[in-house]
């Protein structure tokens, strides 16, 4: 609860305001706030409606901090614990910014049985983090896929929202080169 | 909307058809494979060709062979081509004029497809899933409009009851006893929820059906709902599957703006509204407690049954939920009548069951065969066996639920008594085969880790004992166990299976029970550490693969 609270204080310039109502901009001139203001409208507030608030707010915003967590409790008139709760519960909500590129590397057992861990291990050695983890110049975040449901081609790793099938340590190697030159210009 | 208008949107569509189809599949393992590319090039090919007036380049749903993606059907000739390169596109056009390809030929007539019984997927791979016109000129929405017109809602009930549908989520309850349920709930605000949170891994039948034909299972979901008296729906999707949510979202307002959603359906006096939940991957959201918690806005956790949600569900409302396939199986169902349906399949178990065919199979891909066939069957006949003349040591089904039925009890009919009587399930679907390099320990330590990780935590048996079954299962694995692990492993499972409070947990042993079934030696060769550590066994593997 420590941690929440200092959460709060941190957040307090940006959330000073009730949500406003998606015509006035927000505060903070921020205007991917009016995705989240447009998405609690559209579901009449209702607190039954927080997951799909909590998707808009990640869509917009990249991850859910803090003080964006705040802001849907209020809009949603919720207590912030049941937020947080709701936003660690789920795998999809990330709490910290992600790297320019997202490899995730798919854990299925179609995969697995195909070498998908290995890739992983070879993926993992390559950055230096493990999966749920950004390199420390945040160029890439590893995550760890739960069956995305291509087992038809794989082992599979999705590469920038990019799923691509029949991988091999090389290829995967290959393509991760790149970013990592990338991430170091 | 009225039945005439139903036929004559139906009849512009076929008219307006042109003689030759080139479909291209448009499902997530083809469209990784840069199949929208291929797609555009056979469209740029045929208007290069002077063909446009005869020749129609659409997307299609699934077209099953996904190991061979990008797959690309031309009808009424009936070829398949595979593995189609964006390069291939003129000269697949130009053999609609006599010319040659290079582009691989596949067999449509082999057994992969010859085997196959589709009725859930019958119109998956020729309807245009993003187009309403294309499900209706397939007949789509008579079944509904047969219901509302022609039938009581419990005339619908009996149907369902005596085709004999059983559930196809993995438990396998019969589905007209779980309407006839909700159905028999005072008249009120009732729900029908469709379980699209497809979560076992190797499973992706339903995200198929959803991407290849969704408007079936909105109709299914319409059905369903004037049956039992409901008038909200909703579909729960995992939020994984960007590409379902997006067609699902176009089949709503698709068949909202015809009037074939939203209130006096076929003017009738039935109302049916249809909302999608997005899921935020977990697992445990598969069981239905925890489905209508998130649908709620809450974390999902499961409650102790009774009260059944038929009796208590969504807001505490009667709900009915069901799962993708079982949904999909209504509109035949109604169309065709259910004692053609129980006429399917063996005696227990009716119709057909979809499969996600995957892992060290040559032939890997969504494959629907009727109840009653053999494993040995699908793997060897449909599937091709495992790849490079290896030796099949085991055939996983259900998922972290389930259990590896081994080689020996391959001739195992499928049907829900038999599956359940060799340790696994028939599960959502998800059919993934191993070949002799894998290692079985490692397979139910694999599963296990996966359960760990997805138990939600609200019942001591799952939370801590998924974690403890975990570290003895790598500690055996990696050739530090002894006999007392070993003992203790098994006295776990036993505990977890019959004292968690939810599906997740009680099955979470079945990987660990079935393998130590037909694998002890594997655990106890470990035991005495003569045998290689799964890590090497798997490295062996992938550099096989």
């Amino acid at each position: 609860m420590n941690t929440l609270t200092t959460r709060v204080d941190e957040a307090a310039p940006r959330t000073g305001s009730i949500p406003s109502d998606g015509d006035t901009p927000h505060p903070s001139g921020d205007e991917r706030f009016q995705a989240i203001d447009a998405a609690m409208k559209r579901h009449r507030y209702q607190q039954d409606a927080l997951i799909e608030v909590l998707h808009a707010a990640q869509e917009a915003f990249g991850y859910l901090a803090p003080d964006l967590l705040l802001y849907v409790a209020h809009g949603l008139k919720l207590p912030p614990s049941r937020v947080h709760g709701v936003a660690t519960f789920y795998h999809l909500f990330t709490l910290t910014p992600k790297g320019r590129h997202t490899c995730a590397v798919c854990t299925g057992t179609a995969c697995y049985v195909k070498g998908g861990e290995t890739l992983k291990e070879a993926v993992e050695r390559a950055t230096g983090i493990h999966a749920g983890q950004t390199t420390p110049d945040a160029g890439i975040s590893l995550e760890s896929a739960r069956c995305i449901g291509a087992c038809g081609i794989a082992p599979v790793v999705v590469f920038d929202g990019a799923v691509c099938g029949r991988q091999t340590t090389e290829s995967a190697l290959e393509r991760l080169e790149g970013w990592i030159g990338h991430g170091a210009d | 909307m009225e039945l005439t208008d139903l036929h004559a949107i139906a009849d512009a569509e076929r008219a307006g058809r042109r003689p030759i189809q080139v479909r291209v599949c448009s499902a997530e393992g083809c469209l990784s494979s840069n199949s929208r590319a291929v797609r555009q090039r056979l469209e740029d090919a045929t208007v290069r060709a002077g063909l446009e007036d005869r020749v129609q380049v659409c997307e299609v749903g699934c077209l099953r062979l996904c190991s061979e993606g990008p797959l690309v059907r031309v009808e009424p000739e009936g070829s398949l081509y595979q593995q189609v390169t964006p390069e291939q596109a003129d000269s697949i056009i130009g053999t609609l004029t006599g010319g040659t390809t290079d582009a691989r030929r596949g067999d449509p007539g082999g057994a992969f497809f010859a085997r196959q019984h589709s009725i859930v997927l019958e119109n998956c791979g020729v309807v245009e899933p993003e187009r309403i016109e294309s499900y209706l000129a397939a007949g789509g929405y008579q079944p509904l409009h047969h219901s509302l017109r022609e039938m009581s809602p419990s005339e619908v009930v009996d149907s369902i009851t005596r085709s004999g549908l059983r559930g196809r989520g993995g438990a396998g309850y019969p589905t007209g006893l779980k309407w006839a349920t909700v159905a028999k709930m005072p008249p009120g605000q009732k729900f029908v929820v469709c379980n699209a949170d497809e979560g076992d891994p190797g499973a992706f039948m339903d995200r198929s059906v959803l991407e290849s034909d969704p408007h079936r299972v909105l109709e299914g979901m319409a059905i369903a709902a004037y049956a039992v008296g409901a008038d909200r729906g909703y579909i729960y999707v995992r939020g994984e599957y960007k590409l379902a949510i997006r067609r699902l979202g176009i089949a709503i307002r698709q068949a909202r703006a015809l009037g074939l959603l939203g209130s006096g359906i076929f003017d009738s006096p039935f109302n049916f509204r249809i909302d999608l939940r997005i899921g935020a991957g977990a697992f445990v959201c598969g069981e239905e407690t925890a489905l209508m918690a998130s649908i709620q806005g809450q974390r999902g956790i499961p409650c102790p049954r009774p009260p059944y949600p038929a009796q208590a569900g969504l807001w505490g409302h009667p709900t009915l939920l069901n799962n993708v396939e079982t949904f999909a199986n209504v509109p035949a169902i109604i169309r065709d009548g259910d004692a053609w349906f129980a006429r399917l399949g063996t005696e227990g178990s009716k119709g057909t069951k979809v499969f996600a065919l995957a892992g060290n199979v040559r032939h890997s891909g969504l494959v629907e065969v009727p109840m009653g066939m053999t494993v040995r069957e699908i793997v060897e006949e449909i599937g091709g066996g495992a790849p490079d003349g290896r030796a099949i040591k085991a055939v996983q089904t259900g998922g972290p639920s389930g259990g590896c039925i081994p080689a020996e009890h391959l001739d195992t009919p499928i049907d829900y008594e038999s599956l359940i009587r060799l340790g696994s399930i028939m599960g959502s679907g998800g059919m993934v085969v191993m070949d002799e390099n894998v290692n079985m320990v490692g397979v139910a330590r694999y599963f296990m880790e996966f359960c760990k990780d997805e138990s939600c935590g609200k019942c001591i048996p799952c939370r801590a004992g998924t974690v403890q079954m975990h570290r003895l299962l790598e500690r055996i694995g990696a050739g530090e166990g002894n006999r007392a692990d070993l003992a203790r492993l098994e006295g776990l499972c036993d505990v977890v299976k019959h004292t968690s409070l939810c599906g997740l947990g009680q099955a979470a042993p079945n990987p660990v029970l079935s393998t130590l079934r037909f694998f002890r030696h594997e655990y106890e060769s470990r035991l005495r550490g003569d045998s290689p550590a799964p890590e090497e066994s798997r490295s062996v593997n992938a550099a096989r693969a």
